[in-house]
């Protein structure tokens, strides 16, 4: 792409940059705010491997399980979990499907009601645990069909509370990408209002450069290269101050269900390395942007 | 010091062909009137001085020629080309074959004094370093052999005038415009950047020198065939032989 190939050799030689006057306190604001920008740019990078996470593992865990619940009268409950297990045999896209055992079911229950629980003199329901196949399998269809062969079965397949809870981690990962297109866009407007500034305070310079011979590319380069560097510099900093934070950034564990926690994981951790270089590529585009903008003005 | 050994080039136009031409251009400072239809051609080889009053517009003339202005009406042609056609890369490297005295100089403060007499080199992306023998000698031919690492505020007027000079013409250009070179500078340098000039010119490039100095000019006729221009009302002329 030429975009690398412009910013390799941007990064070489720095001829053309001599040639502009160094201005402390701009070099300084650029450099700070890139840090920041990065700092928060990881952050947002952290969130959305997260929330992916997140929504993986809920959508692994409840997609593949539903459960038939039957409430009939004492006397034919037999039959009707017998029924329900008969069509759900010959219902495709089930891999397997059990009744579950009163042992089973007490300990289900436990939590809520205590152990010890009667639970043969109680009007508790029978379970029967589906695993579906990896196509899963018509939800619809098998409930029209459980009504008319065992009238007391009721289909769960999750999906009621899977839906907004997966749309939740969806709506969470677009927040992050937008947080790290914001952070970008912010980035650009800072150093294009940045080299803007310098273009403006070295008007006279850029004028002895054209007249001397220069061609554009040099007046750009005097520029790009500047803010280029600065905004890699701050950048890795902010980026290295980031990564050390979600690093000590206390993980509640497996046992936190809900929420696993702020961070990146193995190879994750790869990802904010690129921070730098993508402020890079913000920094050269928008400078050259304004640059060439600036140079239309002069001949 | 033999400076043709040194910058000793040979211009690449061929001698007689016009390097810079106008043509009926005319220009003006918002409503006040500086040119009307003025023409000019500078053959390749030719020595040329410009004279007229203080505000006539000899900077501004030599600007419409390295196309800092516009003209509002009129062509100008670098090399051949017309100037309204060339890309903002071609301006560039047509440029880089004319070598420019500014009457204020417009050096670089924050470089040192070598590094702006460089800069020609270096915008040409030339490998500076390699030419820094020819660099050291033309500095001590101008005088400024000491103030190499100086920077320009720190030069006497007659000194940012040697330097300037020098700048002008370290890329050994096809044409040198020099907008009052001696200005500022005594007798005897400006008996000898007058000498750098003629030699130059016998070389076989075009000089252009715009300038108040009347002994100059006849110092310089004394040696080359110099035709001396006036700017009188807007129009120019050239003089007679009372120059
Ligand atoms: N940028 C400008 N805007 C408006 N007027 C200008 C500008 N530059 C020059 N002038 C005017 O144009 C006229 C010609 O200026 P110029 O500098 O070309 O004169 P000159 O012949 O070089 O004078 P000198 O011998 O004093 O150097 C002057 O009256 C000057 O005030
Ligand atoms: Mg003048």
């Amino acid at each position: 792409m030429s975009t690398i190939a412009h910013l390799a050799a941007q990064l070489s030689g720095g001829d053309a940059e001599r040639m502009v006057p160094r201005t402390g306190i701009t070099a300084n604001l650029t450099m700070f705010a890139a840090g920041a920008m990065a700092f928060l740019c990881v952050f947002a990078l952290a969130l959305l491997f997260s929330t992916s996470r997140v929504a993986e593992r809920w959508a692994s865990e409840l997609a593949n399980t539903a459960t038939v619940r039957i409430s009939a009268p004492a006397g034919q409950e037999e039959a009707q979990v017998a029924a329900v297990l008969a069509v759900l045999e010959q219902t495709p896209g089930i891999s397997s499907a059990r009744a579950m055992s009163d042992d089973e079911q007490a300990l289900l229950l436990a939590p809520w009601l205590g152990p010890d629980l009667p639970l043969a003199d109680l009007p508790v329901p029978r379970l029967v645990e589906i695993t579906e196949a990896s196509g899963g399998f018509d939800a619809e269809g098998l409930r029209l069909r459980l009504r008319a062969e065992a009238p007391g079965a009721v289909l769960d397949d999750h999906t009621r509370w899977r839906a907004p809870l997966i749309e939740a981690a969806d709506r969470l990962r677009s927040l992050g990408w937008l947080a790290i297109l914001l952070i970008a866009a912010s980035m650009a407007a800072m150093v294009t209002l940045a080299a803007t500034a310098a273009l403006a305070a070295n008007g006279q310079v850029i004028e002895v450069l054209r007249l001397a011979g220069a061609r554009d590319a040099f007046v750009v380069r005097a520029f790009t290269r500047r803010f280029t560097l600065r905004a890699f510099t701050g950048a890795m900093v902010g980026a290295v101050f980031a990564m050390a934070a979600v690093a000590v950034m206390p993980n509640p564990g497996a046992a936190a269900s809900f929420f696993s926690g702020l961070g990146f994981r193995g190879g994750e951790w790869f990802a904010p390395l690129f921070v730098p270089f993508a402020a890079a590529i913000v920094a050269f585009l928008s400078t050259r942007l304004a640059a060439t903008r600036r140079l239309r003005s002069i001949r | 010091m033999n400076p043709r050994q040194r910058w000793g080039k040979q211009a690449e136009t061929k001698r007689g062909s016009r390097v810079i031409e106008l043509s009926n251009v005319s220009y003006s400072y918002g409503d006040r009137r500086l040119f009307s239809e003025i023409s000019l051609a500078l053959p390749a080889g030719s020595f040329h001085f410009l004279t007229g009053p203080s505000g006539s517009g000899k900077t501004t003339l030599l600007k419409l020629l390295y196309l800092e202005l516009r003209p509002q009406a009129g062509q100008i042609a670098l090399f051949g080309q017309d100037a309204a056609g060339l890309s903002r890369d071609q301006v560039a490297l047509a440029r880089q074959r004319i070598g420019i005295v500014h009457q204020d100089c417009r050096f670089l403060d924050h470089l040192s004094v070598a590094d702006n007499i460089a800069l020609p080199l270096t915008v040409a992306g030339r490998n500076v370093a390699a030419e820094r023998g020819n660099m050291n000698e033309l500095m001590s031919w101008v005088g400024l052999g000491a103030q190499a690492t100086s920077t320009p505020p720190q030069l006497s007027g007659g000194e940012r005038q040697r330097a300037a000079l020098a700048r002008a013409v370290i890329l050994s250009p096809d044409v040198v415009l020099a907008d009052e070179p001696t200005g500022n500078v005594d007798w005897e340098m400006s008996t000898r950047l007058l000498s750098l000039l003629v030699e130059l010119n016998r070389m076989g490039k075009t000089v252009l020198i715009a300038t108040h100095d009347l002994h100059l000019i006849r110092q310089a006729k004394a040696q080359v065939s110099a035709r001396v221009l006036r700017i009188r009302e807007g129009k120019l002329q050239l003089a007679g032989s009372d120059l």
